[in-house]
């Protein structure tokens, strides 16, 4: 599975606001389109830690690295060439 | 400091620490003299029981359903694992830190293992079973309605828990089936001593660390510039009651957020960021803008997270590891569509 996929297949698995059958653009934002709250939040990044092995820092938790599929995609290639 | 960590949680070793004799070995096991009194005791004090025993797990269950205790028990670990493993196990469950754990065994070996992989816990010898009562961290300050029902919330938590994994439709769908309510208020009297046991008790999801007593929480409830809010929670399992708590500074420019956490078992369902939500609304209809005050205490990186996420910024960083955090209001989120929302 490729990052897009991955990234994708646990969005769409855990965000509370969509239904089993609901499809997500890369570049939907995913704190407008389905209610991320505190404990979805949290989830996310340590899905994307875990996954990824990399580690977020307090500067990378920004909506801007988060909010779509695109962007976190492009987060996690940023940071594991570094 | 270790030491002054109030216990939340006692695991019990079975065979020669809840009760004399093994189990295993077709001994007639008695409970020892007593000890139903201290678990009643500690339960009625919002103090959790479970238990580490290397036994069979349908007989040890057997007996201590014989005995009628076994709903005294949470996430009863009862397996021929390591200790360590079964208090990790048991730690995971109930979502407590690893520090607010004493462990009863009889066993020198057991408590040494256990020991070594979690010097946090406070390790004690079965002989000592009766003095539990009488040590300091295992009186809190205050015993409120809350801490008399903690063992049926984890009990009610347990119960959806495994009906959201039994549960076949959507995700959407099996929350707004819970009927989840919450209602968000400022602070009147009695809402004072929980509130103290909030600040207390909750570490991972406290922006600060800070803990208030009773009288300095009276002291904002009653002042005129702050707003002391808190929230309780019920779903169709029953009440959780009070579960957050949000001291606000209100300033000329600024809502100010000195404090602002949330309990452990309620961590799954998002509260921190509705109650972000609620202030946000109340500094936007005062047309004044939210600052935050956040520390990193190791433990309380959620808040972290609920704070970037809901769209703050830091601004300030001071030496001491004090972060104030600025949201502009461009965007509040709304609230979710599955929690019933009351703000009186």
């Amino acid at each position: 599975m490729n990052i897009n996929e991955s990234v994708r297949n646990f969005i769409e698995s855990n965000l509370i606001a969509f239904d089993d059958d609901f499809t997500i653009d890369d570049d939907d934002n995913i704190f407008e389109s389905g209610f991320v709250d505190s404990s979805v939040a949290m989830q996310l990044v340590v899905f994307v830690e875990g996954e990824f092995n990399i580690q977020v820092t307090d500067e990378d938790l920004d909506l801007v690295n988060f909010s779509t599929i695109n962007r976190l995609v492009q987060f996690i290639n940023k940071k594991n060439n570094n | 400091m270790r030491g002054q960590k109030e216990i939340k949680c006692v695991v019990w070793d079975l065979d020669n620490t809840l009760w004399d004799g093994v189990l295993l070995e077709g001994d007639d096991v008695r409970l020892k003299p007593g000890v139903i009194d201290v678990v009643k005791t500690l339960d009625q004090r919002g103090i959790l029981h479970s238990i580490a025993s290397k036994n069979f797990y349908d007989d040890a269950i057997k007996k201590l359903r014989e005995f009628k205790i076994d709903d005294f028990f949470l996430f009863p670990e009862i397996s021929w694992n390591a200790k360590s493993q079964s208090i990790a196990a048991i730690l995971e469950n109930l979502n407590i830190g690893m520090d607010s754990f004493i462990f009863i065994d009889d066993e020198p070996f057991e408590r040494d293992e256990v020991k070594s992989e979690h010097p946090d816990v406070w390790c004690i010898d079965a002989l000592k079973y009766l003095e539990l009562p009488s040590y300091p961290r295992l009186n809190p300050r205050f015993v409120t309605e809350d801490s008399k029902k903690r063992r049926l919330m984890y009990l009610q938590d347990q119960q959806r828990k495994q009906d959201e994994k039994n549960y076949k439709g959507p995700r959407k769908e099996f929350l707004a089936s819970l009927d989840i309510h919450l209602s968000i208020h400022e602070a009147v009297k009695e809402d004072l001593k929980r509130a103290e046991e909030l600040t207390v008790r909750t570490n991972q999801l406290n922006a600060t660390g800070k803990t208030f007593s009773y009288d300095e929480l009276k002291k904002y409830m009653t002042s005129k510039r702050y707003r002391l809010i808190v929230c309780e929670l019920n779903n169709r399992y029953g009440s959780y009651g009070n579960i957050g708590l949000a001291l606000v500074e209100v300033l000329k420019e600024y809502y100010h957020i000195n404090l602002l956490l949330m309990s452990c078992r309620v961590m799954s369902m998002g509260v921190g960021t509705i109650l972000l939500t609620h202030i946000m609304q109340e500094a936007g209809k005062d047309s004044k803008k939210v600052k935050a005050d956040f520390r990193h205490t190791g433990r309380n990186r959620m808040m972290y997270v609920t704070f970037k996420f809901a769209g703050f910024r830091e601004v300030i960083t001071d030496g001491n590891g004090t972060i104030v955090m600025e949201n502009d209001l461009d965007t509040i989120q709304e609230f979710p569509p599955h929690i019933a929302i009351t703000i009186q």
